[in-house]
């Protein structure tokens, strides 16, 4: 079953990426951003003594998940069930924004309070219920500068990271929202007044979560400004969506994401807030409580030994901060609500469909990524795996299957060399060692670098002439 | 099977004072004082205040020197407007408190309430006794009596790193968090 909604590039990624390359403001805007994360995670991981023995067992208990994920799966849903939850299941993006928007709807409201979250992004729940009548408040400052700019997401942590503070002005005040300077806490106040009276009087909330913990059905929600907690608390229904990797097998294993994920994310040494909660608690919080598990691909990406990996994600967003593509095209070029490093090799798997085949081809395999993850998701191993076994042009496969052939004999592969260095010759009294621009087919290749020369003599044939 | 190799029992030379360095890097107040001296100190740091919300288990001794207004969530439960009133600030308990990360931990028990009394008021006041604090996150998560209970991790007043991400205190939690520290 493969998974659909927002994690389908429309548009193959070279486009994309060129247009956003010539957007300065949108880079300037990244670089500011990305570096100022980079170094705060940088100063609070340094302070962890154990911090490569934290994601050490951060992976292994993520893969442990992944071996046992059915039976784990089945026994959340027992203990969310047996303290009040009732738990639906998803199998794809389409199914689960319908799940969700029937839910709503069987109780009479037509506005709902939302806490940011992935899965819902994933599954395009906003234009779901929008469609069905129903508003989708956004509540995070970052989801709602989007939200009210019309735009989408283009980070997993901070989806508005490409408008800096006078452009968020800008949007607030298009829509009513005065802030009386473009200062942070300016921007933070404003966003409080809007939303206020929206938090007390809301009927259902909806929320994703951060960790779901199979022996006692609990959630947990991690977050900075409170208004999850608003949503997760004042409400009388709530409906989570939760992807099925989301899993931990045991309360004690939080101990190792809560050290590792705000760390790795906001670069604190705690968010503000975290709320965990387990089914239904009288008196306190809402009622009634959904918790939506959805699938939406994630199957399909299990049953790759190489690829599976990426689903150990704990959407921290560290990858992003350091990637050198990401820095320069932003989170909107992937296509998908998944960008940077870990969208690059979770869109493609996830769903096959539109561009997301380009997607692996988004980055230098440089590795900083690997270095930053903090559950050690091997990525530039995962990208090769995915160039290895995603679909070639036709052209490629010929010239492959040529070059094959061709380095097969030795004696092939030294005449093809001399051939090849008798017609670079006169090149070189032109160009200097490099073509910048070769004609078609290998045009493709020159487009983004320079094809080197073949040199004057190879390593044999110097080697034949020192010993004679 | 899962390697646990990273350290489960932190133990910096002295908790408290760690612990106040990360509140107050997260723009905390933080005061410290005697069992007996907790009442004035929360008279004073709630001086101007005229109205509090305590939960049930809020000992009296502790709101003793307090001048003003005390309302309780029993035997009826508050109405969210009574919360959301100007000027209202809340005191609490803690379950558990985490030196390293600088974090109050509620779970929901008889000196914290539920989770609303302590989200709503714009002003918490926490107060911690030294004996609740720990080191790392691993020994406070295996000091709560029952995870199962609606637990709120806090670290420091409510921020957001959204804009620029830069951190910013003071979104949509109480924008002001008081926490006393009562030394054994």
């Amino acid at each position: 079953m493969t998974g659909g909604g927002n994690i389908v590039a429309r548009r193959p990624f070279p486009a994309a990426a060129k247009e956003k390359l010539a957007d300065a403001q949108l880079r300037a805007n990244l670089r500011r951003a990305t570096h100022t994360i980079r170094d705060k995670r940088l100063r609070v991981v340094a302070e962890v003594p154990d911090w490569e023995a934290l994601r050490v067992a951060g992976a292994a208990i993520k893969d442990d998940v992944l071996s046992r994920l059915p039976e784990l799966l089945e026994q959340f849903e027992a203990a969310a069930t047996a303290a009040g939850a009732v738990v639906h299941w998803a199998r794809d993006a389409a199914g689960a924004a319908a799940l969700v928007t029937d839910l709503v709807r069987a109780t009479g409201a037509t506005e709902v309070v939302k806490v940011k979250s992935m899965a819902t992004q994933e599954i395009g729940l906003n234009e779901e219920l929008e469609a069905a009548g129903i508003a989708a408040v956004e509540t995070d400052l970052a989801e709602l500068i989007v939200q009210l700019a019309g735009d989408t997401p283009s980070h997993i942590l901070v989806p508005a990271i490409h408008y800096n503070r006078s452009q968020i002005r800008d949007i607030f005040a298009r829509n009513g929202l005065t802030a009386l300077t473009d200062d942070p806490p300016a921007l933070a106040e404003a966003a409080r007044r809007h939303l206020r009276a929206k938090f007390l009087s809301a009927k259902v909330a909806i929320s994703g979560a951060n960790f779901a913990v199979a022996e006692s059905g609990t959630l947990a929600v991690v977050e900075s400004e409170g208004n999850g907690r608003m949503c997760l608390t004042l409400p009388e229904t709530l409906i989570s969506v939760v992807g099925i990797e989301k899993l931990v097998p045991t309360f004690r294993d939080l101990e190792v994401f809560l050290q590792l994920l705000p760390r790795s994310s906001t670069g604190e040494r705690m968010n503000p807030y975290t709320s965990l909660w387990t089914g239904v608690t009288p008196g306190d919080g809402p009622q009634t409580v959904h918790v939506v598990l959805v699938d939406n691909g994630r199957t399909d990406t299990l049953a790759d030994d190489v690829g599976r990996q990426a689903l150990r994600c704990i959407r921290c967003s560290a990858c992003l901060n350091v990637c050198p593509v990401y820095e320069r095209v932003g989170g909107h070029a992937y296509g998908s609500v998944y960008p940077g490093p870990i969208g690059a090799i979770l869109s493609p798997q996830m769903s096959g469909e539109g561009a997301n085949h380009t997607l692996p081809y988004a980055s230098t395999l440089c590795g900083a990524c690997y270095d930053a993850c903090p559950v050690r998701i091997n990525i530039p191993e995962v990208l090769v795996h995915l160039r290895q076994t995603g679909p070639h042009p036709a052209a490629e496969r010929a010239a492959m299957r040529a070059l094959s052939w061709t380095m097969r004999s030795r004696r092939r592969y030294a005449a093809a060399l001399r051939a090849a260095r008798r017609g670079a010759a006169p090149l070189r009294w032109v160009t200097g060692g490099t073509v910048r621009r070769l004609p078609w087919p290998m045009s493709a290749w020159t487009a983004a670098r320079d094809a080197p020369l073949p040199p004057k003599q190879t390593f044999r044939e110097w080697w034949a002439r020192e010993r004679s | 099977m899962v390697p646990r190799e990273y350290e489960v029992a932190r133990a910096p030379d002295d908790l408290v004072e760690m612990l106040v360095d990360r509140l107050v890097d997260y723009k905390a107040t933080v005061r410290r004082c005697s069992v007996e001296g907790l009442g004035g100190v929360l008279a004073e740091v709630l001086a101007g205040t005229e109205r509090i919300v305590a939960p049930s288990g809020v000992p009296e001794g502790w709101l003793s020197a307090y001048q003003g207004e005390v309302l309780r969530d029993e035997p009826r439960p508050l109405a969210v407007a009574d919360l959301d009133a100007p000027g209202v600030a809340v005191v609490t308990g803690c379950a558990v408190a985490v030196a390293e990360t600088g974090t109050l931990i509620l779970d929901a028990g008889p000196d914290q309430g539920r989770r609303a009394l302590t989200l709503v008021p714009d002003h918490h006041i926490c107060v911690v006794h030294s004996g609740q604090i720990v080191g790392g996150v691993p020994q406070a998560l295996r000091r709560l009596a029952d995870p199962t209970r609606p637990l709120t991790l806090v670290s420091g007043p409510s921020a957001t790193s959204d804009i620029e991400l830069n951190r910013v205190e003071g979104v949509h939690g109480p924008r002001r968090l008081d926490v006393v520290i009562v030394d054994r």
